[in-house]
């Protein structure tokens, strides 16, 4: 009951004219939103009230309450508004403190969508110079500019790998790991599958993948199918080679473990997104005896295939590991247009922690995000 | 055409999630979410691929009486079982709800299991521990130091027998354990724009039939 007479008391002061305003009230369009927005910001009071009701006027109508705040906040998001009106806004205090204390008029705000979000301003411009480099070195590559990259023992690996597996009549068993295909690292993966397929159809070794979920499937048997058939083997193709097991993670553990156990594939490559399962698997392979190639990003599971695997592609020479095996110029060319950011990234935070021991944050600043 | 129309529409995909990165207004915003919402419907369809692809190769294996067919048996029998009591016995839509059938099934079997799985892992952690503290070479030796300092610095007896231990296992882990983390972070997320770019650009070509680089 009280409440209802204190909002009752608010509609009437509000919509008033004579009552005495206390402090400023700041409305903005919301800066790099989808609109329909306003952002209000307000000082804080030294003794606030127990809630605040917001109210809100459009041109030509009376303030009407749209919503009830702690009084304890100094900001409100609407996001009620329309694009394209202009809406003005006033605080009212509601509760124990709050009787007849208001905010002063804002100024209108008109919300809008905004179409560039420039609080990414910063990745849009790593982005762009990163394309451009990308564009210039292909170009380089188009026209015959070779580059030296240092070698990585585990991508040279892999064809070695499955060059025992053909000696010893075995099989290879990847693993694309355990994320779906939207996931970077399984599309990553599938890249270095269709070069290890080239290498299993031109070997004539028996390739076993099986997949955690549906989708990576799909991809994956269209990659070995398309892989066989480049090399002029698609009659080697069997719809068996890659297999759906089970989206469920531990599940999916037990029948690759399975396979390991039965099927003893001389050359195990664990290329992709891998969790709590990257021990399971690769300790079970370091069991069998076979060569282990494992390639991840995740940072975490890295020292489990350090210790349990033969080699290990660490975060960018997984993402490297396509251009290295297809030795494709175009795709060398990424590379190099990679390792140029990366100087350039290097030096800019050199130039980031000078100029913040100096006592300028302006670098740091801009490369926060959001 | 079965390589380029791949290539299109992952490029056209491509390039338009880049711009919706970078473009909060409904015009962009509402079609990039719709894309996103797209995928949905892809996965849902490719289980019906998935279910049959499992399906075809267990029950081929079966009537062939190829090696542990009978492992396969098992695993068609139990997807069988638990696709009939789920949608038949289990409430319709509410099937995960306590005291289904279906919850039954897994929470009896799948979650035991999936637990069991899950704790053969400190047997593995030991053994793998055992192979990667064996003292070779310099580096090995600072591993096996550094990993001494911290497991003793993370329990309470490492500050009984010295209060620097648990600083040194802190400084550890926030100076040249996040340095190297970081160092791998910023190599991992160039090596990710390099193969989007890589992908929308169509110069990796490696999905879709014959589609070699």
């Amino acid at each position: 009951m009280k409440k209802f007479a204190a909002w009752i008391l608010v509609l009437v002061l509000g919509a008033s004219s004579t009552t005495a305003f206390g402090f400023p009230l700041k409305a903005v369009d919301t800066p790099n939103d989808k609109g329909n927005n306003v952002t209000l910001s307000w000082p804080a009071q030294p003794h606030p009230p127990e809630q605040w009701a917001v109210l809100r006027v459009e041109a030509g109508k009376t303030y009407a309450a749209i919503d009830t705040i702690g009084g304890e906040l100094t900001g409100y998001t609407d996001e009620t508004a329309k694009n394209g009106v202009p809406y003005q806004y006033r605080l009212a205090g509601l509760g124990a403190g709050g009787v007849g204390v208001f905010s002063e008029d804002s100024q209108p705000a008109v919300p809008e969508p905004s179409w560039f979000d420039t609080g990414k301003l910063n990745v849009f411009i790593v982005i762009t110079l990163f394309l451009a480099l990308v564009l210039y070195y292909i170009g380089q590559a188009q026209r015959g500019k070779q580059w030296s990259f240092r070698p990585i023992a585990g991508l040279a690996a892999i064809e070695e790998a499955i060059g025992r597996s053909t000696e010893m009549g075995k099989g290879v068993l990847y693993v694309p790991g355990v994320q779906d295909i939207d996931d970077i690292q399984t599309i990553a993966s599938m890249i270095i599958l269709g070069n290890v397929a080239r290498m299993t159809a031109k070997y004539e070794t028996p390739l076993m993948v099986p997949a955690n979920s549906p989708a990576v499937y799909t991809v994956a048997d269209e990659v070995v199918k398309g892989a066989y058939a480049d090399v002029g083997r698609a009659d080697a193709y069997r719809s068996d080679m890659v297999r759906y097991i089970t989206s469920e993670q531990f599940a999916y553990v037990a029948a690759v473990n399975g396979m390991m156990l039965r099927e003893r594939p001389a050359a195990n490559l664990l290329l992709g997104a891998f969790f709590a399962e990257s021990l399971l698997l690769a300790e079970t392979g370091h069991e069998t005896g076979a060569i282990q190639i494992a390639g991840t990003a995740n940072v975490h599971q890295l020292p489990f295939f350090v210790v349990a695997c033969d080699y290990t592609l660490i975060g960018e020479e997984y993402y490297a590991a396509s251009a290295y095996l297809s030795k494709d110029a175009k795709l060398l060319g990424s590379l190099k247009a990679s390792d140029t950011i990366k100087i350039l990234l290097v030096l800019t935070i050199v130039a980031g922690c000078v100029l913040l021991t100096l006592g300028n944050h302006t670098l740091a600043e801009f490369f926060a995000t959001q | 055409m079965k390589r380029e129309i791949p290539l299109l529409i992952s490029m056209a995909a491509g390039i338009f999630v880049l711009i919706g990165f970078f473009v909060p207004h409904p015009a962009i915003r509402d079609i990039y979410d719709d894309i996103q919402g797209w995928v949905i419907i892809v996965v849902a369809f490719t289980y019906v691929l998935g279910m049959a692809n499992l399906l075809r190769i267990n029950t081929e294996q079966i009537q062939r009486r190829a090696k542990d067919w009978p492992y396969k048996l098992a695993l068609v029998l139990s997807l069988i079982a638990t696709m009939i009591v789920g949608f038949f016995f289990s409430r319709g839509s509410h099937y995960l709800d306590d005291g289904t059938g279906f919850s039954w099934i897994y929470l009896t079997f799948y979650s035991s299991m999936s637990s069991t799985m899950f704790s053969l892992l400190a047997f593995f952690i030991a053994s793998a521990a055992f192979r990667a503290f064996r003292v070779r070479s310099v580096e090995a030796l600072l591993l096996a130091v550094a990993a001494l300092i911290l497991m003793i610095g993370r329990v309470p007896i490492g500050n009984a027998i010295h209060p620097a231990i648990p600083q040194i296992a802190d400084w550890l882990m926030e100076i040249p354990q996040n340095a190297a983390k970081r160092g791998i972070l910023m190599g991992a997320a160039l090596g990710v724009i390099a193969t989007g770019f890589r992908v929308i650009l169509g110069i990796e070509r490696t999905y879709g039939e014959g589609g070699g680089t």
